[in-house]
């Protein structure tokens, strides 16, 4: 194989010796956009980008669409909808050639592209679109954008930009190879680099201090500052992990708060739980496609739309099946965990029939994707959004069971509930309320869940087991001790997980919390009464 | 056998579209319509070993259906042997077990000709015992870890030299960012632990340090991506270019690719190669923070020859479903039941050693315009493709390797097995020969 590749580069070598002075003489970069060799391609970018010619941006940009065309002789067309104009005079041929195949776009390329936009970019109007500019180039750092960057800031009047600027500037010199005559800008660009901090500083900092072609005053200064960031990143890091620990103890919160409800205040081992928040999570595909379908401007708005949906379809799912099924089985734990096991599966062959196997495609509105900056960390706004749907979830649950009617009825059968009944509460009617409330609070995590998880009939497995885990840790018939299990597994995990593996923190957190519950089986809040016992 | 005139006219048209690469399954498919009377006779069981139910089901249903597509076109075309082909379903529900069980089943009850069938490793190394010793033919179709050669079983998936070390090459290359440190990321079973001992070792001899290879592995069906993430672009920050190798299984992909994109991680800043992820996996997710994402793979719905045109097509109306994607396991089983198709018109019989010693050699034109070769050691040439993700869930090819590459059984990256091959043909007829003691290991590697 190798023999092979080496005979192949050979012949690419002649056939590129016998090609290459031809292009040189024409010099044609239009032409070098279709070029085989990406090297060539790339040079064709820098020249046709340091062009006046007007032409040579619109090239560009159609390259980066993939709507830049080229025929079998190399001549080159931008694609505009089904017609076809030469790409060197922006006029239509005269013919359009057969043949035409798109040319390739590949990282390489896209980066090449990305480079001479955010170079061009650096002279908008608009402030904000120069300073995406300058953090483009400050990812980069690419020596050879020293001169654009320079001019640039001299140019620069917003001082936002200026001091972003004055960054990148830092960066690239510091990409720039070690020169005598270099050191007094060398060292300030270090020092620049040392007040911004963070990771991308740090690793063009270290390469400095570890560099042996730099003058020691130099890499003095550089090993001092890459300490000085590497305690800003311990510190962010901390903070960072903390906020994992809570993001992934609210999912772990919201997938047990309705088996908090079933499980934890009726009894009912209810293994089709993962299954409600499957149906959950379909249900908010299915509210999605049909905003989309209808009115197509609230799409966006459609995931706030699902919430009551999922609540409502799963409520009454969940009475159904209270109605059904699970009636005729209170007292019967094994029975119970049997039979809804089976409707699990069921369930879940149903779903598998009707939308098919593969996964289905909930999409993210642009307000729930990418992230916010808090100092040295990353807050991913869905997750964020995850966490306070957790919050208000476990808050409006708290005030239906203290403040409603239903809470109190269902809180009397749970202590005591024949003498419930005497009272003159219909238990059977509470009993379904109930299951249907559970359900209604998974269907409500399969919305948040269809955000960040992928969709398919199997979504429920992977949340069964820690659920039950989180409801019987935190003490059976708690809420408190729900959120402080959620809370607690949440933030032992990410602890764990960064230096044992996220295979050995979830078999830790598991000896742990077995061996918890051998000392204290009832779990962190067992709830204490005269009615439990029975 | 009695020679009639439409068993012979059948027959010849059979050995015409076979050999015939682009145009014939086009060509199949409308001239079924004026093709001679159906077959008669006892019929030819073909085995189906796929999951239809549990986590699997979502990747193995797919290939039941192409199994079912294949044999009834092949039905259509007159059969085998003159005889009719008769798919077996069954379903092993994505449990290890009752995959060996369905497989005992399939050899000694329905006496199957063939089975094609088993996605994961643990599945196939859980029927392997059983058809060794029914002697059975598995026709496996997913790109595996390698390491491992029965007689009984062909892989027409690709082995890691196929699929693995181009990859790697193309992360190395210039053109593919040129990659000074490598995130090998995971999910925590055999295929991903044993490609990344290779990939490791691969890496080494290519001048990566070893403090500039990251390898992390996470429990199956992994949803929170969080912590992973955040190492990873911090090992990305180092100042060099950083590609991420990626061998994370089915479902666990779409929470990865939304936690890259959420924590603004782009193809352009840390490329993900993924061996795993394919057409059926896009098609549950939002691909547009993910174009320039990378995947390795032998076969592209994308790749436009008119061999694959004819078989998408195909597929389309077989599932009445337009947007149904086709995919690389897809492709080899295609690969496979046609190659099958052929060592049994070759050997005359379906007997199972026949068959098998008639199947080296078997010359199958794939569906990307190249030719694949059932090698001695049971896997085949194959060519790789470098796929980027586009904005409309499909991937566009970015490079190829120059030739078609042949599989190899034995990696010669894993000191224990450099010295093995394997091969079928006689006189080694051995599936872990050592070529430096001259000595056949046994009938199966420990």
């Amino acid at each position: 194989m190798r023999r092979v590749r080496t005979t192949c580069l050979l012949a690419a070598l002649w056939l590129g010796a016998m090609v290459l002075p031809g292009h040189g003489a024409r010099a044609d970069a239009f032409a070098d956009l279709a070029s085989p060799q990406l090297g060539a391609v790339t040079a064709a970018i820098s020249t046709l980008a340091a062009s006046p010619d007007p032409q040579a941006e619109a090239a560009l940009q159609a390259l980066g669409e993939r709507s830049l065309f080229a025929a079998p002789d190399g001549s080159v067309y931008i694609r505009h909808g089904e017609s076809y104009v030469e790409a060197r005079t922006g006029q239509p041929p005269a013919t359009v050639p057969e043949g035409l195949k798109p040319i390739r776009l590949n990282n390489r390329i896209r980066t090449a592209l990305a480079g001479v936009q955010a170079g061009r970019d650096l002279l908008a109007p608009q402030p904000a679109t120069r300073l995406r500019a300058a953090d483009a180039l400050y990812a980069r750092h690419d020596p050879a954008m020293l001169p654009v960057v320079e001019h640039a800031l001299a140019v620069e009047k917003d001082a936002a930009v200026r001091t972003r600027l004055t960054e990148v500037r830092a960066a690239t010199i510091l990409g720039q190879p070690p020169a005598p005559d270099a050191l007094a800008s060398r060292l300030e660009a270090v020092r620049t680099l040392g007040a911004v901090g963070g990771a991308q500083a740090r690793g063009i900092l270290a390469g400095v201090a570890g560099s042996d072609a730099e003058a020691p005053a130099l890499r003095r200064e550089a090993q001092a500052a890459v300490s000085r960031i590497d305690w800003h990143l311990r510190a962010w890091g901390v903070a960072q992990n903390a906020f994992y620990g809570l993001s992934y103890g609210s999912v772990l919160l919201l997938a047990a708060t309705g088996l908090a409800i079933t499980f934890g205040v009726m009894g009912v081992i209810n293994m089709a739980h993962g299954e409600m928040m499957m149906i959950g999570a379909y249900v908010t595909w299915m509210v999605q496609q049909a905003i989309r379908a209808t009115v197509p401007a609230l799409e966006p708005v459609a995931i706030l739309v699902a919430i009551p949906v999922a609540f409502v379809v799963c409520g009454a799912l969940g009475i159904v099946i209270e109605r059904g099924l699970i009636r005729f089985l209170y007292g019967r734990p094994l029975e119970t965990l049997l039979a809804t096991w089976g409707l699990s599966l069921i369930l879940q062959q149903a779903v598998r029939s009707i939308f098919g196997p593969t996964n289905i495609a909930v999409q993210t509105p642009g307000w729930l994707s990418g992230s916010v900056a808090v100092g040295g960390m990353d807050i991913t706004l869905n997750r964020l959004a995850i966490l306070v749907f957790a919050g208000l979830v476990l808050g409006g649950l708290m005030l239906v069971l203290r403040r409603t009617p239903l809470g109190l009825q269902m809180r009397a059968v749970t202590q005591n509930r024949r003498m419930a009944a005497l009272m003159g509460i219909r238990t059977p009617r509470v009993d379904a309320l109930a299951f249907g409330l559970g359900a209604g609070l998974a269907g409500l995590a399969g919305v948040a869940v269809s955000q960040i998880d992928n969709v398919s009939p199997n979504l429920g497995q992977s949340y069964i087991i820690d659920s039950f885990m989180v409801v019987v840790f935190g003490g059976v018939g708690n809420l408190w001790g729900t959120l402080a299990a959620a809370l607690a597994l949440g933030m032992g995990g990410k602890v764990l997980e960064p230096t044992i593996g996220a295979v050995s923190a979830k078999i830790a957190i598991l000896v742990l919390v077995i061996l918890y519950i051998q000392r204290h089986p009832r779990g962190m809040f067992p709830v204490r009464g005269r009615g439990v016992e029975s | 056998m009695p020679v009639t005139l439409p068993h012979l006219s059948r027959r010849a048209f059979g050995r015409l579209a076979l050999a015939s690469s682009a145009a014939a399954v086009g060509g199949m498919w409308r001239a079924a319509p004026a093709r001679a009377a159906a077959p008669t006779g006892e019929p030819i069981r073909v085995g189906i070993l796929h999951s239809l139910s549990g986590t699997m089901a979502i990747s193995e249903t797919t290939l039941k259906d192409a199994m079912l597509m294949l044999i009834a076109e092949q039905n259509r075309k007159g059969g085998l042997l003159g005889r009719p082909l008769e798919a077996v379903v069954v379903d092993p529900a994505s449990n290890w077990p009752l995959f060996a069980e369905k497989a005992r089943q399939l050899l000694s009850v329905d006496k199957a000709s063939a089975v094609f069938g088993c996605w994961t490793s643990v599945s196939r190394k859980s029927v392997l015992p059983v058809f060794e010793e029914l002697n059975g033919i598995l026709f496996y179709p997913v790109q595996y870890e390698g390491q491992e050669c029965s007689r009984n079983i062909f892989y027409t998936g690709a082995a890691p030299n196929q699929q693995a070390i181009p990859a790697v090459d193309y992360l190395l290359s210039e053109d593919g960012g040129g990659a000074k440190r490598f995130a090998l990321v995971g999910t925590d079973y055999v295929y991903p632990r044993t490609t990344n001992q290779i990939l490791v070792n691969y890496l080494k001899a290519k001048g990566i340090a070893e403090a500039d290879i990251m390898v992390n592995y996470t429990p199956f069906g992994q949803s929170d991506w969080q912590t992973i993430v955040s190492q990873i672009k911090a090992f990305g920050s180092a100042g060099r270019k950083t590609a991420v190798v990626s061998t994370i299984n089915g479902d666990a992909n779409v929470p990865f690719y939304k936690e890259l994109g959420n924590q603004g991680i782009s193809a352009t800043d840390i490329p993900v190669m993924a061996f795993s992820v394919g057409e059926e996996e896009l098609a549950g997710m939002d691909t547009a923070p993910l174009v320039g994402q990378l995947a390795a793979w032998n076969y592209f719905e994308s790749i436009d020859t008119p061999a694959n045109t004819a078989f998408i097509r195909q597929w389309h109306e077989f599932t009445k479903n337009p947007k149904r994607t086709t995919n690389d396991p897809m492709e080899a089983h295609y690969i496979g039941f046609n190659m099958w198709v052929q060592a049994v018109t070759k050997a005359g019989t379906t007997d199972h050693d026949r068959v098998i010693d008639a199947m080296i050699g078997i010359r199958q034109p794939n569906l990307t315009g190249g030719v694949a070769e059932m090698l001695p050691d049971h896997h085949l040439t194959k060519p790789v493709y470098i796929g980027e993700i586009q904005d409309d869930g499909q991937f566009s090819v970015v490079w190829k390797t120059p030739a078609l590459v042949p599989g190899q059984a034995w990696s010669p990256w894993v000191p224990e097995t450099k010295n093995l091959i394997g091969d079928w043909s006689k006189p080694i007829a051995c599936g872990n020969y050592n070529t430096a003691t001259k000595t056949c290991l046994g009938h199966r590697h420990a």
